[in-house]
């Protein structure tokens, strides 16, 4: 329960979740052609977690592209965590790199889908 | 004649083919497919940018494809799933084709005249309505696939239904990204 952890692959990102730091991790590229089996188990951990959760919560998203179908899983995660915010703190740091203008759109999707403070982090080169 | 734009039967004369496919689609193809794409994407003379929204585009069609294609079975005529990247001049145009039934024609032709007349911002809301709404199918659908190219291509989509026999239509789809 402590933490949740699974290594990048070409289709699939790095996720890191640890209860200890309340720091969640989501990295790299999240193409699978199933996305809602790769990330039901991470929400199951994230649900367990929101019945015990850390004084302050911080989710760094920091992907290089995503498919459609996974953008509804990480709708369904910042759901929880838009919850979650209700009685506890939570932050998110959506990070691009400057010259991807689809990543910063889509940072601004979910900025305006969800309620919780994202925010927009530049990361260069 | 499968494919309606690309492959042979392509749509403009001097378009270099960067990768074409014919036949069925499993899970190991389509990653060998999409490792492939990339790989001949890292090789092309043009800007990162433009290599990244090909490739997105790209595998949004491919799984747009795998998600939503009817059954059909192959035969020497006809393949159940085609598939092309190709190149003109500074365009790159991504081709896909698949066997749908019938009586799914009408609502994915109005489905897509809907979203090509749509400007930037109407795509902006549509898209955002419907991911906020999380009204979707256990593929991921609700159509947001094809929004999100359109969206991410900055082009409308061209598309082709070409009736095979009395239960399946052949639907070609054609997605540009201009550098």
């Amino acid at each position: 329960m402590n933490e949740f952890y699974l290594e990048a692959t070409p289709k699939t990102p790095k996720l890191h979740f640890n209860k200890e730091s309340g720091e969640f991790e989501i990295s790299g590229r999240s193409i699978p052609e199933n996305s809602i089996e790769f990330y039901k188990p991470v929400i199951n951990w994230l649900d367990n977690y929101i019945d015990n959760p850390n004084a302050n919560t911080l989710l760094v998203i920091k992907l290089e592209y995503f498919n459609t179908s996974s953008s509804k899983c990480l709708v369904e995660i910042l759901r929880r965590l838009e919850r979650l915010n209700s009685s506890h703190k939570v932050d998110v740091k959506w990070c691009y790199e400057e010259e991807d203008e689809d990543m910063q759109e889509s940072g601004e999707d979910f900025k305006e889908i969800i309620k919780l403070p994202i925010e927009m982090v530049i990361i260069s080169d | 004649m499968q494919a309606e734009f690309g492959g042979n039967q392509s749509s403009y004369k001097g378009s270099e083919i960067l990768l074409s496919y014919r036949g069925n689609v499993t899970d190991e193809l389509f990653d060998a497919i999409l490792e492939l794409a990339e790989h001949k994407l890292d090789q092309e003379q043009t800007t990162d940018r433009v290599k990244r929204k090909v490739f997105k585009v790209l595998v949004e069609s491919l799984q747009n494809v795998y998600h939503h294609f009817d059954d059909f079975p192959m035969s020497n005529e006809l393949f159940p799933v085609t598939f092309s990247l190709e190149k003109d001049k500074l365009t790159y145009s991504i081709n896909t084709g698949n066997h749908i039934l019938l009586d799914k024609v009408e609502a994915l032709k109005s489905f897509i005249d809907g979203i090509n007349e749509m400007n930037d911002g109407e795509l902006q809301t549509f898209y955002r309505d419907r991911l906020g709404n999380g009204s979707f199918s256990e593929n991921g659908g609700a159509g947001l696939g094809i929004v999100d190219i359109i969206r991410k291509s900055g082009e409308k989509i061209a598309y082709k239904f070409r009736p095979v026999n009395e239960d399946y239509s052949y639907f070609s789809l054609q997605v540009k990204v201009s550098a």
